[in-house]
């Protein structure tokens, strides 16, 4: 996972992006990520930090009421930013593609499997509807779909939570995307098949160079998947790094407090109660300034409610915090 | 064994089969969402019962609270007849919480009306409710203040606390939980396992854990069964069931656990892509059409639980 | 999305101030009323109103073609129009909520039976049978009031069985169950509560219609009987007299519009209000 060449360029560079909603909740204020060609970035963070919405912002897909600033949004070079809705709806579906949580929302209940599938072939690259309909198939084959030719008529309500999903990722490569945005693709389905389609995702991957945006709140499927992470909390990336770095060196207090709280069969003890942040994320409106995380964190100071530095810990991990470091060694001691 | 305390909980061949479909032109199908399942837990155990859903693990809550008659089998209580009992006393002795802490409280009322709701039924009167009510609210970590509130007015890791004094407040012996952090944030998700465990400890109850989640009820129980289409299929204390599975769903569901650590990749579950159907259940063994090891005689021959190796594992090939 | 929103609100206040002003218009008729309703003026008949030439101060809404002033007429027949209205929700209500709660909460047989009852309701025609028994048992105010009540039900009976079906099923009831509650108790304190705002919507829109069915019986002279002065009956007695004079029909017809209105700009309001503590 490491050790590869510098990336050029990145497939998606995101900077400084902000959505504020119509209550005057600042949703994400000023986040940047880069998502690099044939990789997984993961944005990680739980309900309510914002990573869901970064996604759609950047997908232009916000709901009415949020606006979205960025001092820069750029696919493969395009600049995204000036775009039209009517450009952004040619881009979307096609060289960027997107699957969600639940995918009997996105599914259309009145459509066979087959006619959504061609249709979206169709509306990006033209061609018959025979010759789309042959893509539809050898995809649902490559998704690990026995019997494609059935499923095609089959309407989505036919199907199982996970053959729906599966269906969902053969739709978003309709178009040969060379980038997928994945929002909690795998959280309404059963554990095993949990495993199965991000296994899936993974061999797509490394089969068409696919570079994946993965959204997420689980660590497990982080750690799993990723090869760079950003941590989310209250609409600021806290910590990025590339995942063995994160998970072997947690710094922000936040990641470090997150960790914590997850059993890990062989590693927890029983008779020890699991680490666990208190409190609730607060709401964040304009004029809010310092660290968001600084009422929960245990090494808060008063420093804490100015500006907050992005420290380097190694070249590509950093963090935002006063704390220097080399802090979890030092409080352990 | 006379003398010996009776199991907290204990179900002999229980099952459960719901109709579905009773309109006049469709044939009526029949679910089998429990199918026979057999398992006794000590008094102040913590039991988990695991599996995918459809599995039935949240029918079999509901029986054991109560909610729903079992079609066929025994449902002891306390060394008693679930059946026997009345409502109230039913109440004393077992409470649920479940899982969605949005749906599990009534949007309408007070968090006091809805935490004094046992009591209410239990006919104690206001003061006495309202003595309780703030103690308990105090005990699970939440202010008195909050009495006055509406759940709308909670977050999800509040509601949560809500329920379990809810469920508390008439000191049950056994507590039902059903899948009891599935909706909450990792990090809420551990301050209620810690506040569950805590509890247990010093109330002495018995705990029925109901999760998908194998490295939550790895952490919380003494002893673990898992369900496949309406059955256990294998029974076993936490740590031998950890260690070394039997059953090869069991290890299925092992190797699906994605823990934080990072570089080992997604496993291989090799399930396959079919997904069971609680309406229609395979003859044979029922885990055949998704064994990675399944043989020939698994498609015809079905297992009965045995004693592998201290464990209760339901498969021909253990 | 904020003035979407105080549009609404606005709507809303709207609607209330209408019922709020024809109720007032209805409960205190004998103190509000300039003349007496029914006394016949014969040297006054169809004067205009008082923006009109040849109306005077004397009959702000001018007179019928009794010489009966006309805007104390009005003011009258709001009462009817209100007393129908209400009187037919209590009875259709009480009617549509039992059945539907019961058959929603308990499933099965009894569900069986109330979706007959429903079923059967249904293909009753509503205006023909009014109009029978109206004709059968002849017309009072009593009469019209249980006959559409009687028949106004099926809504109630609908909306309630769907929705206490939908919170059957909510965690919280099971909660109630193991909690040791009582049948009653859930249905009356957690099923109830939880279903009312639905309840609140169907309400006005069987008020605006009740009224507006007893405005067709009154105007086919099945209705309130004269010389009681309903609305329908108003525009009824109007309808010969419309084309030389078409005041007298305009002043019932848009107060018969701006009621209804009313009721149903309320009712929307109400839904939006007391569905918003639904959701966090």
């Amino acid at each position: 996972m490491s050790g590869q060449a510098p990336h050029p360029a990145p497939i998606l560079a995101v900077e400084g992006l902000r959505v504020r909603f119509g209550g005057g909740t600042q949703a994400v204020r000023g986040i940047s990520l880069a998502v690099n060609r044939g990789e997984t970035h993961c944005l990680v963070g739980e309900s309510g930090c914002g990573k869901s919405v970064s996604a759609l912002a950047v997908m232009n897909l916000l709901a009415r009421g949020a606006t979205r600033s960025a001092d820069r949004l750029a696919f493969d070079g395009t600049d995204l930013l000036p775009l039209s809705e009517r450009q952004m709806a040619r881009l979307r579906g096609d060289k960027m593609a997107m699957i969600f949580q639940e995918p009997m929302t996105s599914l259309n209940p009145a459509y066979t499997v087959g006619s959504q599938m061609a249709e979206v072939r169709q509306r990006h690259r033209g061609g018959t509807r025979a010759a789309a309909l042959d893509r539809a198939a050898e995809l649902l084959a490559k998704v690990g779909i026995t019997a494609p030719g059935l499923r095609l008529a089959q309407y989505p309500h036919q199907l199982s939570g996970g053959l729906r999903q599966r269906v969902m990722i053969a739709m978003a490569l309709m178009c040969d995307p060379q980038l997928l945005i994945a929002d909690e693709p795998t959280t309404a389905l059963d554990v095993t098949v949990q495993a199965q389609i991000l296994r899936l995702l993974l061999d797509l991957q490394r089969e068409l160079g696919l570079a994946i945006l993965l959204i997420t709140h689980d660590l497990g499927i982080v750690a799993r998947m990723a090869h760079r992470v950003s941590v989310m909390y209250a609409g600021r990336v806290v910590e990025h790094a590339t995942a063995a770095e994160l998970f072997a060196a947690p710094t922000h207090p936040y990641t470090h407090g997150l960790l914590d709280c997850v059993p890990v069969p062989g590693r927890t003890r029983r008779d020890v109660p699991l680490g666990s942040i208190p409190g609730t994320v607060p709401r964040i409106t304009a004029g809010f300034t310092g660290c968001a995380f600084r009422e929960r964190c245990a090494h808060a100071m008063p420093v804490c409610a100015g500006e907050v530095p992005l420290r380097e810990r190694v070249p590509g991990h950093a963090y935002e915090c006063f704390l220097p470091a080399d802090w979890p060694q030092r409080s352990a001691a | 064994m006379s003398g010996a305390p009776p199991p907290a909980i204990e179900i002999r061949d229980v099952a459960k089969i719901f109709r579905q479909g009773t309109g006049a032109f469709s044939a009526a199908r029949f679910v089998r969402a429990v199918d026979g399942v057999s398992f006794a837990v000590p008094a102040g155990g913590c039991f988990g019962v695991v599996g995918e859903s459809g599995c039935g693990k949240s029918t079999l809550a509901r029986l054991i609270l109560g909610l729903h008659p079992p079609s066929s089998g025994d449902i002891l209580v306390d060394g008693r007849r679930l059946a026997d009992m009345d409502r109230r006393e039913r109440a004393r002795l077992i409470q649920p919480v479940f899982q969605d802490p949005f749906s599990s409280l009534n949007p309408r009322r007070a968090i006091r009306d809805i935490v004094g709701l046992p009591l209410a039924a239990q006919g104690i009167g206001r003061a006495e409710r309202e003595r309780r009510v703030v103690e308990m609210l105090e005990r699970v970590g939440l202010t008195a203040e909050m009495a006055g509130r509406l759940p709308a007015q909670l977050s999800g890791g509040q509601r949560q606390r809500v329920a379990i004094a809810r469920a508390l407040i008439l000191r049950p012996r056994i507590v039902v939980c059903d899948e009891p952090t599935s909706a909450l944030d990792v990090s809420v998700q551990a301050q209620i396992l810690n506040l569950l465990a805590e509890l247990r400890r010093e109330l002495g109850l018995t705990l029925l854990f109901i999760s998908h989640n194998l490295a939550v009820v790895e952490h919380i129980c003494d002893e673990v069964a898992v369900m496949y289409l309406g059955r256990v299929v294998e029974r076993a204390a936490t740590e031998k069931l950890f260690h070394a599975a039997a059953h090869p769903y069991t290890r299925a569901l092992l190797a699906s656990v994605l823990t934080p650590e990072p570089g080992l990749g997604i496993p291989d579950v090799g399930l396959g892509d079919t997904y069971p159907d609680p309406a229609n259940v395979p003859p044979g063994c029922r885990f055949h059409p998704r064994c990675p090891i399944a043989v020939e005689r698994c498609r015809s021959e079905t297992p009965l639980p045995r004693m592998v190796d201290g464990r209760q594992v339901e498969c021909l090939l253990a | 999305m904020r003035r979407f929103a105080s549009l609404r609100m606005a709507s809303a206040g709207l609607g209330a101030l209408i019922v709020l002003v024809v109720l007032i218009a209805a409960i205190f008729a004998p103190l509000l009323v300039p003349h007496d309703p029914f006394a016949q003026d014969l040297n006054a008949r169809m004067v205009p109103p008082v923006w009109m030439t040849g109306g005077g101060p004397d009959h702000l809404l001018g007179t019928d073609q009794l010489g009966r002033d006309y805007l104390s007429r009005l003011i009258y027949g709001a009462r009817i129009s209100m007393l129908i209205g209400v009187a037919t929700v209590i009875t259709s209500g009480l009617i549509g909520i039992t059945l539907g709660v019961l058959g929603g909460f308990f499933g099965g047989r009894v569900d069986d039976v109330v979706m007959f009852l429903i079923t059967a309701r249904l293909s009753i025609p509503l205006i023909l049978v009014a109009l029978a028994v109206v004709g059968l048992v002849g017309s009072s105010l009593t009469v019209v009031v249980m006959t559409l009540g009687l028949l106004l039900w099926d809504r109630f009976a609908v909306v309630a069985r769907t929705t206490t079906m939908q919170v059957r099923t909510l965690d919280y009831i099971a909660a109630a169950w193991a909690a040791g509650c009582s049948r009653s108790y859930i249905l009356l304190r957690e099923v109830i509560p939880n279903i009312v705002h639905h309840l609140v919507v169907v309400a006005t829109l069987e008020m605006a219609l009740a009224i507006l069915l007893e405005a067709a019986l009154s105007f086919l002279g099945l209705g309130v009987p004269p010389p009681l002065p309903s609305w329908g009956l108003m525009i009824s007695e109007a309808k010969d007299y419309m084309y030389f004079s078409p005041w007298v029909i305009m002043v019932p017809g848009v107060a018969l519009f701006v009621l209804v209105l009313g009721i149903n700009l309320l009712g929307d309001g109400l839904r939006d209000m007391l569905g918003a503590t639904r959701d966090a």
